[in-house]
């Protein structure tokens, strides 16, 4: 009897003992990679940017007035329709060029360039001042490969990062964005949003890491969206970027956008 | 203590009533607002914040200026702010409870509130507002309740509080800097992006909060038997004047800045505020009451046989709060939002139902300031008693 209890103290202790020392190891086996296995399809970059090719897309606008990747994006992350453009919703738009480049613009430039609308998306900036102002850390920039995340569901919605963002590339859902999807279009693999939280572009980081490349990129018929991994010499955005001159939007400001546009 | 608000006459009473007919009318309206959203408000895309976090910003300077009389009071002993600390220091627990309501209406998911505690993020400057303002409102609370309660035993302050009384001093710098670095931290928003934003909260904040004493004051002597005493106000009168001169100071460096350097992202706010920017002129009726209110408040402050009368002293600190408030609460935090970043213009108007949650926080606000003061004025007649 008497050894009995001896031998269950024992075993009570170091039970108590390993538990409390679980988290520990826990916490150590976590440093070691992610919790999950990613898909060895996932496309790997240190810092994924896009380019925008203006003069094809130029060309498609005026050859069929081409919305090939807004429709894409916005059809893939249930994107509503919101007619109020004081409220609505974009994750990728058209903008003209004194608008899209405010601090760039002349009036003595191309007619063309003047005349035509840019491509404006999330430029998932290499120092993002959205993520640097979230209280909540629902806006984060992913380590692996420089994207800057949205968590919808941990959003409080104090909008911070709007007038944070110097590039308009973020919107907040002013009421509930469900009514203006149509039922039938819902993509059931992605979420739709409730009122009351930001969201933005996210360069399909759920397509990336199923090893597919980004649904606007994917939508372009004329490959006038090259995405890829900025600071891979190899890469394809690299050799054109090498190969031409190009511009990003508000550079000045420090954020150091990933998205590039040749004119 | 607190049975002292419970005792008063019917004037009393119907205050109460009034302020709190107009919190559940504001209270209503925001249930409206949980309901359809934000988008009852005015804001837009391009204003995301309006008339709430305008408020807000004001109300943090009226807090954060009830250290213009526990600093004169508590580091050089200027005997006559003795009668009033209490008053600066109730008014910061309103001012600050109001600011943190009006935080609390802004946001598009109130229930996830405490996401900002679970998920503590020191790179945001809205992390470090949360500290401040909460620290500041514990501090003050706790420091006018231990102080009152003392003198109600007619016994000297415990030795703990004197502590709290000191450090309440620097933070109370600390909440109007950390609410102006809120704003002069962004890119991109070029009106907002000056260095001397902290420096103009402080200004605007030690003349709008001790005008709103003075005139708390007179109304206290006016309706009860406690009296503040002359020589507390007269004090007060020179910081509000001292302050109003930096604090209109300060903005002609700011619009020196913007027009002589001519850079077109600085300049285009004030032109906005003053003359319309792109056929949009929304504020400039407001913008030019705030000036004509900042010179007839300089005209009766400064010459000191004007600001000794106090009739012309009460017109003054009315000009002070109402041409500061319009500068705070009205066109700071739009304009920085107009021209957006596309150098586009979407004008904001608030709607009624933002209005009235708006007038409910302020009621709300004034009711809480009400009962503070009834005890604490009571405690003042019983010692005299």
């Amino acid at each position: 009897m008497e050894k009995n209890r001896r031998e269950f103290l024992k075993i009570g202790g170091i039970s108590v003992l390993g538990l409390s020392a679980l988290p520990v190891f826990q916490a150590l086996a976590q440093e070691k990679g992610p919790r999950y296995k990613p898909d060895p399809k996932a496309l790997k970059g240190a810092q994924w940017a896009m380019i925008v090719d203006m003069k094809k897309c130029w060309e498609q606008q005026e050859k069929r007035q081409c919305k090939d990747c807004i429709l894409a994006c916005h059809k893939i992350h249930n994107v509503p329709d919101i007619p109020d453009q004081k409220r609505e919703i974009k994750w990728i738009w058209l903008e003209e060029y004194k608008h899209a480049f405010p601090d760039q613009a002349h009036e003595y430039a191309p007619e063309k360039v003047k005349e035509s609308p840019f491509m404006l998306l999330c430029n998932h900036c290499s120092n993002p001042p959205c993520v640097r102002v979230c209280p909540t850390k629902a806006t984060f920039k992913r380590s692996q490969d420089g994207i800057v995340m949205m968590d919808f569901h941990r959003c409080i919605g104090c909008r911070y990062c709007m007038a944070g963002c110097p590039y308009g590339a973020r919107s907040f859902n002013w009421g509930d964005p469900r009514p203006y999807l149509k039922p039938e279009d819902i993509n059931m693999t992605y979420p739709t949003r409730r009122k009351g939280v930001v969201e933005k572009c996210t360069f399909c980081y759920e397509r990336i890491d199923e090893g597919l490349q980004p649904a606007c990129v994917e939508a372009c018929k004329v490959k006038a969206l090259i995405f890829g991994d900025v600071t891979n010499p190899n890469s394809e955005v690299r050799k054109i970027l090498s190969g031409h001159y190009s511009l990003r939007r508000k550079i000045e400001l420090g954020t150091g956008p990933n998205v590039y546009y040749l004119i | 203590m607190l049975e002292k608000a419970f005792k008063g006459g019917q004037k009393y009473w119907s205050l109460l009533l009034g302020l709190a007919i107009l919190s559940g009318v504001g209270f209503a309206c925001f249930m409206l607002q949980l309901n359809q959203g934000l988008k009852i408000t005015g804001m837009s895309r391009d204003v995301s914040w309006g008339f709430y976090i305008a408020q807000f910003t004001f109300l943090v300077g009226v807090a954060a200026s009830a250290v213009m009389v526990v600093l004169p009071y508590y580091l050089h002993h200027v005997k006559e702010f003795g009668r009033i600390t209490i008053l600066g220091e109730f008014l910061a627990v309103s001012a600050v409870t109001m600011c943190l309501l009006f935080i609390i209406v802004d946001l598009g998911q109130p229930m996830r509130l405490l996401n900002v505690l679970l998920h503590p993020t020191p790179n945001s400057i809205l992390f470090w507002d949360m500290v401040v303002l909460n620290g500041y409102l514990f501090l003050n609370a706790v420091i006018g309740w231990t102080v009152l309660s003392a003198e109600r035993k007619e016994m000297p302050p415990p030795a703990w509080v004197k502590p709290l009384i000191y450090i309440s001093i620097p933070w109370a710098v600390s909440i109007h800097t950390v609410t102006a670095f809120l704003y002069a931290g962004l890119p991109g928003r070029h009106f907002w992006l000056t260095a001397i934003m902290a420096a103009r909260f402080l200004a605007s904040a030690f003349a709008s909060g001790p005008s709103l004493l003075i005139l708390l004051c007179f109304l206290i002597r006016k309706r009860t038997n406690f009296d503040p005493g002359p020589s507390a106000i007269e004090k007060l009168s020179k910081i509000v004047t001292y302050a109003m001169i930096t604090s209109v100071f300060f903005l002609l460096l700011e619009i020196f800045t913007a027009f002589y350097s001519k850079i077109p992202g600085h300049m285009h706010g004030f032109v906005y505020q003053f003359a319309g920017y792109e056929g949009h002129a929304e504020l400039v009726p407001f913008m030019w009451l705030s000036v004509i209110l900042s010179v007839i408040a300089l005209v009766l402050l400064v010459p000191p046989q004007f600001r000794n009368n106090e009739k012309l002293l009460k017109i003054a600190c009315l000009a002070v709060f109402f041409g500061l408030y319009l500068e705070k609460g009205v066109g700071l935090v739009v304009t920085g939002f107009i021209p957006n970043v596309f150098d586009k213009v979407t004008p904001y108007i608030p709607t009624a139902p933002e209005l009235a949650i708006t007038l409910g926080v302020w009621a709300t606000g004034f009711l809480i300031m009400a009962v503070l003061y009834k005890v604490a004025i009571g405690v003042k007649e019983e010692i005299r008693a």
